[in-house]
């Protein structure tokens, strides 16, 4: 195998081979760096470069467009000398599948004006300056006698998209995010912070290091507490674990066919219908593709068609989406086909979301939220949440690296670990305060979804059903 | 049996010399070289309509080092020999400027030398030679078995297929070609209920295998007819099925379902790296910590499992690891006793377990992510002329018979958990009665195994497992097979998860 092509190159002829009704091809050239360390010490890292075609073949049916059938194939280290094997194959897979679902017409063309810039790479400099800090986080970290133990990433990810209707659109996305766990010397005491950056101009890891050294001070006197409801503080990035998990289970076709928790009785959709109930506050949960620092694909780039998105759909401009407007059910992620049959507005889903407690995000912050706390309990993160009911979309996990003790407005220990059972919707509907939205990173589902703002969320009745020994 | 042709193809030996010459040359300690071809398909199928087909194929290679004590990793997907050895440079680049954060200089184990090796996962039909027509049909008509029936409003089908080819070197002389294939498959019923919107689905619970496309044109292996057959009823049984009434019962555990609390609350327990703390910010720790070797009582005295990468058709089985290990089987829980762990040539250096050994426990996912520590089949063992599922069930007065695995969670160091399953029957006198639904299984790792009274015969054990075990950052995810018999727990906590909602 020669030197590889560019991924222009890669697109066009593999366009020019393809013989199939229509084609899309998506070409992903993506840079990674990453550095992970434990007690202390480095324990792996490393740089990776990749690149991906994958061609989605289109073949009509008998009556055209609406009866195709789509093949997609995807490899990685193709070169132009075995772009055709690839192009056939996909051919073959769509001739194979028969008539689809979601068949529609591709996307009609628009070129982006960056379309012959070369994909942009990042590489293990990037940590340049954060490696150093962290050797003094660390420092700091061992003269306290306590241990680091974390992880660094960044990616630079260029897709290239074309299609044989005349699309051609090229898409950046840094995704970068650091996590950093402190622990005392004896492991009893542990506390995490999650940090979500596109460049890591923007860490400070001494000043994270210093946050979290005051978290395990805090977690000096323990409280046993048993299980139970508690009125609690879910922190931003406690939010985006649950919210991101009610919008991967917000697909219009699920919810059309009685089968999700946004399903009505009887037949249909709960559009409409209030999610907010007797809480004060009406949430709107949005989504943006232009949202400042939460910047993502303004297009449809599917690899597989499923409940959520169609492979016809590559291609289609996303604007600004909400979800809930106002405390009411607006739209749920929709393909072109789904969004048709249902008689509904054509949303699919788009790659961050975001949750605000009043206008533009407003609300009190974290520290404030604390202060106006007599009595209750104040999370730091949440941790392997499973769905355990998708028809009250009942979610199960933990909490992990510091349930805090709030008293008279302060934090007066630490309480042990528990299992929760709750769902992310029924929780929107008893919204006793919302915080500021914040950008945060979701320590459950961040390596898959990265880009979120959030508020914190007073709950007066959060359901702790079993205590973990976990620490 | 032999390699897929077009990985032999590769310039296997000329990548491993370009590579391997760079990096002694640039003074490394260890050095390893990975070329890799994972080729994937999916099939999903929405009743009986074609969801989605996928098919990818990831090749790539990558060079791992120690250089000063340090690890460097580097990978790249262009399979030249100028590239392996520009690979092996950015390896001890990458080394180079961790050295600083590393406190703890890297060294590995010894192995004996295997020289030149190949091998291959035994499969009759390899699936990637089924054409798409062919195994898109299969699922068709088994979904449309299904919809036929009453109640069953809808109707899912998925299907899964890998093959893996692997070829690895080092500078110690390893040269290791291999090749495994695996598949999965299953059907979801749902059901609704126009009057009060309730739906429940039910799932198929045939396992995924490191078996081909035999495994689903024939009952042998696992008994499609019989499952397909039960399926529409038993999902009709559960809507109407009353809401299980919390509290404490016995439990006979299927092994469907139990496999996953065995992966969860043993297998990942007894991963060295995590009791150690290489996972603590992420995948998390251990109870079962090294001081506690040789005398923690994970359970009681029928408890015993062993951790394997041998087992024929098992997800975990290789030949040799990604650091050149002959694969192997031993105890991990000895008559209810902590005695062993999953390790990795470092760790297994380190802490001289094993007699200094690594058993054969780190691989990756892929040729651009380096190899970690993960799971080997962590099994548990049946009792030699143990007792049927039947006359488990006859020994319980109150209790539940649980079926094929749900939904699942466990803290952080492997003590809380939480299971669902497919479907669960009222035992009452030693005798089934009807499905109760709604129903979850919460407990402590130790006292859950602490209350196995029995385990079953070799009649009742079957290998289950997932293709989807995650660890590490960046993530990786990796195959790996349970064996489990059927087995009685006295005492468990039963929830009402509709209660637990709070509705």
């Amino acid at each position: 195998m020669s030197a590889q092509p560019t991924p222009q190159q890669l697109v066009e002829k593999a366009l020019e081979l393809s013989r199939a009704d229509g084609a899309v091809v998506i070409v992903d050239a993506e840079t990674d760096a990453n550095l992970r360390w434990a007690n202390n010490t480095l324990t792996t890292n490393g740089v990776s470069t990749g690149q991906t075609v994958t061609v989605i073949s289109v073949k009509n049916g008998a009556t055209g467009a609406a009866k195709a059938g789509a093949g997609v194939v995807g490899r990685s280290g193709v070169g132009l000398d075995t772009l055709e094997d690839l192009v056939r194959a996909s051919e073959q897979a769509a001739a194979d599948a028969g008539p689809a679902d979601d068949a529609n017409e591709l996307i009609a063309g628009r070129v982006a004006a960056d379309w012959d810039a070369a994909p942009e790479q990042t590489g293990i400099s990037v940590f340049g300056t954060f490696a150093p800090a962290l050797g003094e986080a660390i420092e700091a970290a061992r003269a306290e006698g306590s241990l680091l133990f974390g992880y660094a990433e960044h990616t630079l990810s260029t897709q290239y998209l074309g299609s044989s209707t005349g699309l051609r659109l090229r898409h950046v996305q840094p995704t970068g995010s650091v996590q950093l766990n402190a622990k005392s010397g004896d492991r009893s005491r542990s506390a995490w912070a999650g940090v979500p950056t596109a460049d890591f101009s923007d860490v400070d890891i001494v000043a994270v290091g210093r946050d979290l050294a005051r978290r395990l001070d805090w977690a000096k006197r323990r409280i046993d507490l048993p299980a139970g409801r508690y009125p609690t503080i879910l922190p931003p990035t406690a939010v985006a674990d649950l919210m991101i998990y009610a919008y991967w289970s917000s697909s219009l076709r699920d919810a059309k066919d009685g089968r999700s928790v946004f399903s009505k009785t009887g037949g249909g959709v709960k559009f409409g219908e209030s999610v907010s109930g007797a809480s004060p506050v009406k949430v709107t949960l949005r989504s943006d593709p232009a949202e400042p620092g939460l910047e993502c694909a303004p297009y449809v780039e599917a690899y597989n068609s499923d409940a959520f998105q169609s492979v016809f759909d590559n291609g289609l401009e996303l604007g600004p989406t909400d979800w809930i407007r106002d405390g009411v059910l607006t739209s749920l992620a929709a393909t072109r086909r789904t969004a048709a049959a249902a008689g509904a507005p054509l949303t699919p889903p788009v790659d961050n979301l975001i949750l605000e407690g009043a206008a533009g995000g407003a609300g009190p912050s974290l520290a404030d939220l604390v202060a106006g706390t007599d009595d209750g309990l104040l999370l730091t993160c949440l941790w392997y949440i499973r769905e355990v009911d998708p028809q009250t979309l009942l979610l199960t996990g933990l909490t992990r690296d510091g349930v805090y003790k709030v008293e008279g407005g302060e934090v007066v220990g630490e309480v042990n670990n528990f299992r929760f059972n709750e769902s992310p919707v029924a929780l929107l509907s008893r919204i006793a305060e919302a915080g500021e939205t914040v950008r945060t990173y979701s320590r459950e589902w961040g390596d898959n979804f990265n880009r979120t703002a959030m508020p914190a969320l007073r709950i007066p009745d959060f359901n702790m059903s079993s205590v973990s020994q976990a620490s | 049996m032999t390699v897929d042709e077009s990985f032999l193809a590769l310039p296997l030996a000329e990548l491993a010399e370009a590579a391997l010459t760079r990096a002694r040359d640039l003074g490394a300690e260890h050095a390893d070289l990975r070329v890799e071809t994972v080729r994937s398909q999916s099939i999903n199928l929405r009743d009986g309509h074609v969801d989605g087909v996928v098919d990818a194929s990831d090749a790539g290679l990558s060079v791992r080092v120690v250089h000063d004590g340090t690890w460097g990793f580097a990978a790249g997907v262009v399979l030249t020999a100028d590239n392996a050895a520009r690979l092996a440079e950015q390896a001890v680049e990458v080394a180079r400027v961790s050295q600083p954060v590393n406190a703890e200089p890297v060294v590995l184990a010894p192995e004996p030398l295997h020289g030149e090796q190949v091998w291959v996962s035994r499969f009759e039909i390899n699936p990637f030679d089924v054409p798409d027509t062919e195994k898109i049909a299969h699922f068709q008509a088994w979904s449309e078995r299904l919809l036929r029936h009453q109640g069953v409003a809808h109707v899912d089908a998925d299907f899964q297929a890998v093959q893996e080819c692997k070829y690895f070197a080092d500078l110690a002389g390893n040269r290791l070609t291999q090749q495994r294939i695996r598949s999965e498959g299953g059907l979801t019923a749902v059901t609704v209920d126009e009057q009060t919107g309730a739906f429940e689905t039910m799932r198929t619970i045939a396992p995924p295998v490191g078996r081909g496309w035999e495994f689903f044109t024939s009952n042998a292996v696992f008994d499609w007819d019989a499952e397909l057959d039960a399926l529409p009823g038993l999902l009709r049984a559960k809507l109407a099925a009353p809401s299980v009434e919390p509290g404490e019962y016995d439990l006979v555990i299927d092994p469907s379902n139990l496999w996953l609390t065995i992966h969860e609350s043993i297998g990942h327990a007894t991963e060295l790296d995590r009791a150690l703390g290489y996972e603590a910010a992420y995948a998390g720790t251990s109870f079962a910590t090294l001081d506690k070797l040789g005398t923690l009582k994970y359970g009681s005295a029928v408890m015993n499992v062993t951790g394997d990468r041998v087992v024929e058709h098992g997800l975990g089985t290789v030949g040799f690891d990604d650091e050149g290990v002959q694969t192997q089987r031993w105890d991990i829980v000895k008559d209810g006793t902590l005695v062993g762990y999953q390790l990795d040539r470092r760790i297994a250096q380190l802490k001289g377990l094993n007699g200094g050994r690594s058993n054969g426990c780190a691989f990756a996912d892929s040729a651009s992510h380096v190899p970690i520590q993960r799971m080997a089949n962590v099994s548990l063992q049946p009792a030699a002329d143990g007792p049927s599922t039947a006359e488990l069930i006859s020994r319980v007065r109150r209790g539940l018979y649980i079926v094929g695995d749900k939904s699942w969670s466990i803290d952080m160091q492997r003590y809380n958990f939480q299971f669902t399953g497919q479907r669960a029957f009222l035992i009452e006198d030693g005798e089934l009665k009807g499905q109760v639904k709604d129903f979850a299984y919460q407990a402590t790792t130790t006292d859950f195994w602490g209350a196995m009274e029995a385990v079953g015969g070799p009649q009742t054990y079957v290998l289950g497992g997932s293709f989807q075990c995650g660890k590490g950052q960046p993530g990786q995810v990796a195959p790996v097979s349970h064996g489990a018999p059927s087995a009685l727990f006295r005492g468990i906590r039963i929830l009402n998860t509709v209660q637990e909602a709070g509705q």
